[in-house]
This record gives C-alpha cells, sequence and structure tokens, in this order.
C-alpha cells in the first residue's frame, strides 16, 4: 500500500526505485542504467540553478561593495553607475587619510586582539574540566554558559558605561573587550570543550605513567592536539569583536573602534568613507572565516544543543 | 590524586568569576537603573517617559514586524539549502562555505553592502535605469517609502542573518542517523514523504535551536537598519542607543533594554513551549 501511494506522489522515482536500495551512488547507477527520464533532467537542472542563484545571491552584494570601493569618490555619488569602476585607489586613499580611521583600525584590532586572549585564558581551562572531569554542578555551569548565549549581551555597555566611570576604564579599549569577552567566552568554553573530548584520554593517561604530571602531559601531549582547534575558537572570539557595534558605539567615544566610527559619523561622514570601511570591515572577517570554515559545523554543531 | 577533586573547579572559577563580574551585576544593574528616575525615585518614570515618547509604537512595531517576516522566511530559505547541500556531492564544501560567507560580515557591513545597492544613486536603480523601467533615480530609503524602505531591511536582514540558521541546521541533519531515512526509501516513502515524516521531525531540536538564536538577534537589529534607514526606520536597539548617546538618559536607555529583555524571554518561553523537543530525541 505504500509502494502505490508513493508512485502516486512521484511517478519519475519508479525508474530509479528498482535498483536504487540506498545509497546515492546506486542512485547514480540507476539513471546510467536506465535512460534518464525527462523529469529527472528537469529537476537536475532546477537543482543547479537554485544552487547557482543561492550562489551569486550571497557573492554578487560583496562584489559590488568591493567595486564601490575601488571606484573614483565621483563615481560613488555619480548617476548612473556602471560595472565598470576606475579601479582608483583614491577612495580607499581618501579613506586612510580622512580624520579618525587609523586609530579607530587600531582600536579595532586592539579590541578584538584583547577579546581573543581573555576568552581562550577564562575559556580553554573551563573548556578542559568540562571534557575531563564529571562534577557536581557541572550541568549548573553548561546551563549557565548556553543560556547566555542567547542573551542579548550587548545591552549590558549600557549599565557597564556608568560602572567603567566610576572604575576609571571609561571610554577605554581594554573595557570594550571585556563586553566583547562575555560574548565570545561562552562560545570558546563550548568550542574547547568539544575539543578536548575528542582528544583520548588513554593520550595523557600514558603520559602520566611516564611521569609527566597533569601540566606537563597536558601541555605535551594535549596542547600541540588541540592546538588547530583551540587557534580556530581564538579566531572566531576576534570575528566576534571585530564585527560587534552596538556595545563598541555605546563605550568608546574619543577612542571609538571603527564599527563605532562608523556609526557615530553617520550623517557627517561622506559616501566613500562608508564603503571603503565597509571594505576594511568585511576582509579580514572573511579571510578569518575562510582560515577556519573546517571548524565552523563542529562548532555549531556542538554549541547548539 | 587527591587534589583532582578540586582541580575542576580552579579550572572554571575564572570564567565565572569574569561571567558575574561582566554578565551578572550588569544584568542586575540594568534593572536598578530602569526602574529608579532621575529624581532617585524607585518607580515606572523611565517605562511612562520611553511609552509617551512619539518613537515608541513605531520602534516596536517595525522591530516585531521585522522579525515576523524574516525569521520564518530565514528559516524557510535555510532549511531548503540544507536539504540543496545533503544532496551534493562534488562542490559541496565550496558551495557551503560560500553560503555561509555572511556570517563573518558585521551587521553594520552587511547594511553598508546593502546601501550600495539600494541608495538613491546605487546599483538597483541605475540597473532599473538602464532598463529603463524608471526614467530618474528614485529614492528608496526614507519614510515617504516606508514599505520600501521596511522592504530593504528584511532584504539586508535574510541575506546577513540566513547563514546562522543553515549552519546549525546543516550540523543537525549531520546528527540524523542515515537509517531512518533509508527505512523509508525500503518501504517506499516518496521524497516528500521521507521529508515530512523524517527529516524535519527529526531535525526539530536544531529547528528549535536556530529559531530561539535567530529571533533574538533580530529582536536585537540595529546597524542594518541604522545605515540603511538611519533615523527614518526606529527600532528598539536603535531607541535605545539614541536615548543612551545622544540624549544622554541612561534610566530610560536602562528601561528600553528591559523591555528588549522581557520580549526575548516570552519568544524564547514561546517556542520551547509549543516547538516543544520529546527528551529521547535531544
Amino acid at each position: 500500500m505504500k509502494s502505490s501511494s508513493s508512485e502516486a506522489v512521484m511517478p519519475s522515482s519508479l525508474s530509479s526505485r528498482a535498483s536504487a536500495s540506498s545509497a546515492d551512488s546506486s542512485r547514480q547507477e540507476a539513471q546510467t542504467a536506465h535512460k534518464p527520464r525527462r523529469n529527472d533532467m528537469a529537476w537536475k537542472w532546477l537543482f543547479r540553478a537554485g544552487v547557482s542563484i543561492l550562489v551569486l545571491w550571497v557573492l554578487v552584494p560583496i562584489a559590488l561593495l568591493m567595486l564601490n570601493s575601488v571606484s573614483t569618490p565621483e563615481q560613488i555619488t555619480g548617476w548612473p553607475k556602471t560595472l565598470t569602476p576606475a579601479l582608483s585607489f583614491e577612495t580607499l586613499d581618501f579613506f586612510w587619510h580622512y580624520q579618525g580611521v587609523i586609530s579607530a583600525l587600531g582600536n579595532s584590532l586592539l579590541a578584538a586582539v584583547f577579546t581573543m586572549v581573555i576568552a581562550i585564558v577564562l575559556g580553554a581551562p573551563a573548556g578542559y574540566a568540562l571534557a575531563r572531569f564529571v562534577f557536581p554542578g557541572m550541568n549548573a555551569y553548561r546551563m549557565i554558559i548556553i543560556l547566555s548565549r542567547a542573551f542579548p549581551m550587548p545591552l549590558l555597555a549600557l549599565p557597564l558605561a556608568v560602572i567603567f566611570i566610576q572604575v576609571g576604564i571609561d571610554d577605554s579599549i581594554l573595557g570594550l573587550a571585556m563586553v566583547h569577552a562575555t560574548l565570545a567566552l561562552p562560545f570558546a568554553v563550548l568550542i574547547t570543550s568539544s575539543l578536548f573530548m575528542g582528544i583520548p584520554v588513554e593520550l595523557e593517561e600514558a603520559a602520566w605513567l611516564m611521569g609527566c604530571n597533569r601540566w606537563q602531559a597536558f601541555r605535551r601531549v594535549v596542547l600541540p592536539l588541540a592546538a588547530p582547534g583551540i587557534t580556530a575558537s581564538a579566531v572566531f572570539a576576534f570575528v566576534i569583536s571585530w564585527n560587534e557595534v552596538f556595545a563598541s558605539a555605546i563605550l568608546t567615544v574619543e577612542n571609538r573602534t571603527l564599527t563605532a566610527f562608523l556609526v557615530q559619523s553617520l550623517s557627517e561622514s561622506p559616501a566613500e568613507i562608508k564603503y571603503a570601511g565597509g571594505l576594511i570591515l568585511v576582509v579580514p572577517a572573511l579571510l578569518f572565516l575562510f582560515a577556519i570554515r573546517k571548524y565552523l559545523f563542529s562548532m555549531w554543531g556542538i554549541s547548539n544543543r | 590524586m587527591k587534589h583532582d577533586r578540586w582541580l575542576p573547579y580552579y579550572l572554571i572559577a575564572p570564567s565565572l568569576l569574569f561571567m558575574g563580574a561582566f554578565f551578572l551585576y550588569p544584568f542586575i544593574q540594568i534593572f536598578a537603573e530602569a526602574f529608579t528616575s532621575s529624581d532617585g525615585n524607585v518607580g515606572l518614570a523611565n517605562f511612562t517617559r520611553i511609552y509617551q515618547d512619539f518613537n515608541f509604537w513605531p520602534s516596536l512595531k517595525n522591530t516585531l514586524l521585522l522579525t515576523g517576516v524574516v525569521v520564518p522566511l530565514q528559516l524557510v530559505l535555510a532549511i531548503g539549502m540544507a536539504l540543496m547541500v545533503t544532496r551534493m556531492n562534488k562542490g559541496r564544501d565550496s558551495i557551503l562555505y560560500i553560503w555561509t560567507i555572511p556570517l563573518g560580515i558585521s551587521d553594520l557591513a552587511a547594511g553598508i553592502i546593502w546601501l550600495a545597492i539600494l541608495e538613491q544613486f546605487g546599483f538597483l536603480n541605475s540597473f532599473l535605469s538602464a532598463v529603463s523601467v524608471i526614467d530618474a533615480p528614485a529614492s528608496w530609503l526614507n519614510y515617504q517609502n516606508a514599505f520600501a524602505l521596511f522592504l530593504a531591511v528584511v532584504v539586508a536582514e535574510i541575506w546577513r542573518g540566513t547563514a546562522i540558521v543553515l549552519v546549525i541546521l546543516v550540523s543537525g541533519m549531520g546528527l540524523i542517523p542515515k537509517e531512518y531515512d533509508e527505512a523509508g526509501q525500503v518501504f517506499g516513502a516518496s521524497y516528500w514523504q521521507r521529508l515530512w515524516k523524517i527529516t524535519l521531525p527529526m531535525l526539530r531540536p536544531s529547528i528549535q535551536s536556530a529559531l530561539i538564536l535567530r529571533t533574538l538577534l533580530a529582536l536585537e537589529v540595529f546597524a542594518v537598519v541604522m545605515m540603511l534607514g538611519g533615523s527614518d526606520m526606529p527600532v528598539l536597539m536603535s531607541e535605545t542607543f539614541d536615548w543612551q548617546f545622544l540624549y544622554q538618559q541612561t534610566g530610560a536607555a536602562a528601561a528600553y533594554a528591559v523591555l528588549i529583555m522581557l520580549i526575548s524571554v516570552v519568544i524564547t518561553g514561546f517556542y520551547i513551549k509549543f516547538l516543544n523537543v520529546p527528551k529521547e530525541a535531544r
């Protein structure tokens, strides 16, 4: 009864169903063995078209931004736009020499590095504890970490702005990095804990038997194996800070980051500053994500439960 | 090793202390600020103040409407993309990388990217004029074209925010044992039947976490709207920013923050209750 209903729904599956038991490879065999149905071909082209359209949907807007930033300022404000830019560095050059850009860029970089260091130095030990020990309070700790990930953290910049004035670290990159680290720390804990779980505990035990203490075994055996993954989560922390807008715009005034600079000078800065700034924001993030693309899925896979 | 019993606590202590100082303390402080008026009285003065502001209802309406439109579209699009990914053989990794690129792009940069396309002298108008749909550059992104502006933000948000849903769903699909789908095939279930009866129900935990995360992020929409609409399209976060940064009224800003948290909690609770994931499916 079940098979008859499936034929009614999708007759095209008949041709392949005979020999296709399960895997994709056998389905391909079935298609080469029999003459492919027109319907199958149509689906195949529809599939390819859909994939291509979605690839273009992601890439074309970025390409257009890049196009804008290698156009002259006259082209950017001119009409109509062409797809053939002047290939000039005038816009980027103007951006570099615009008041406050260099220091904003430096501040963004500094905040991101601070965030990275705080998130890893505090997060990796906790990740190791979650991976290697079973202790009372473990699940509560894990819950806190997972829940805090879904919390609108940037809003906490509001009270911290007041607190930072009292402590004397207002308008400082270190203060901002603390806020960014609360965003990045939960990710660092979850990512490193899954990393350490993937490294067999037997390796460590072997090192203990050979006379290493816990720290030595960690440093000589676990750390080299975990290093690429730890680097990936550090890069992720960097990108979180680099891209953050709201807390940066609230907490930095004189020492503003690039995102804060772009938001705060929205109305007075010329268009070319926005586009060049957008490009400078996008490029490092893209490079970094490319470097850690391998880890992206395991990262979200584990951290989503 | 006797001291081992305390070792895990030493290891988690720094992160706990840090989260206590920079998460818990400001969290309490934000409520204290929201419920304390500028003359030091405890009460709802800050809330009546933002409520009476003419931007309150528009910002609330815009934020909720945006969330209600963007999140379902993103979910459907991401499910479609994730299903495409599972049917790919060669080129899977490259296409997946390209599709997740927006994950690394800041909301501010995404706003700038779409500004380049949608502004009055942007690429869209240039294209429309080249194919002679319009004669003169039209300005879409202002309050006179509220609907076009809203649409622009929706497009930019879908462009930027779908990747995170996709990543969660793709890694969730990797967790579904292949045997279920194969069993479905053996019993002759069609692709659509297997999708509705096997894949999507098995994917429910991932769909739930993707929805929660994405909805909370949608409620925090800020930089995209600032870039595309400026003050022409107020949202809750931009109002929070204005009260804090422009008007220097920290109490009113804190009241907005409390409101945003409250909506987040209510919606998360709603998802957990109505997208109930059975224990054994986790």
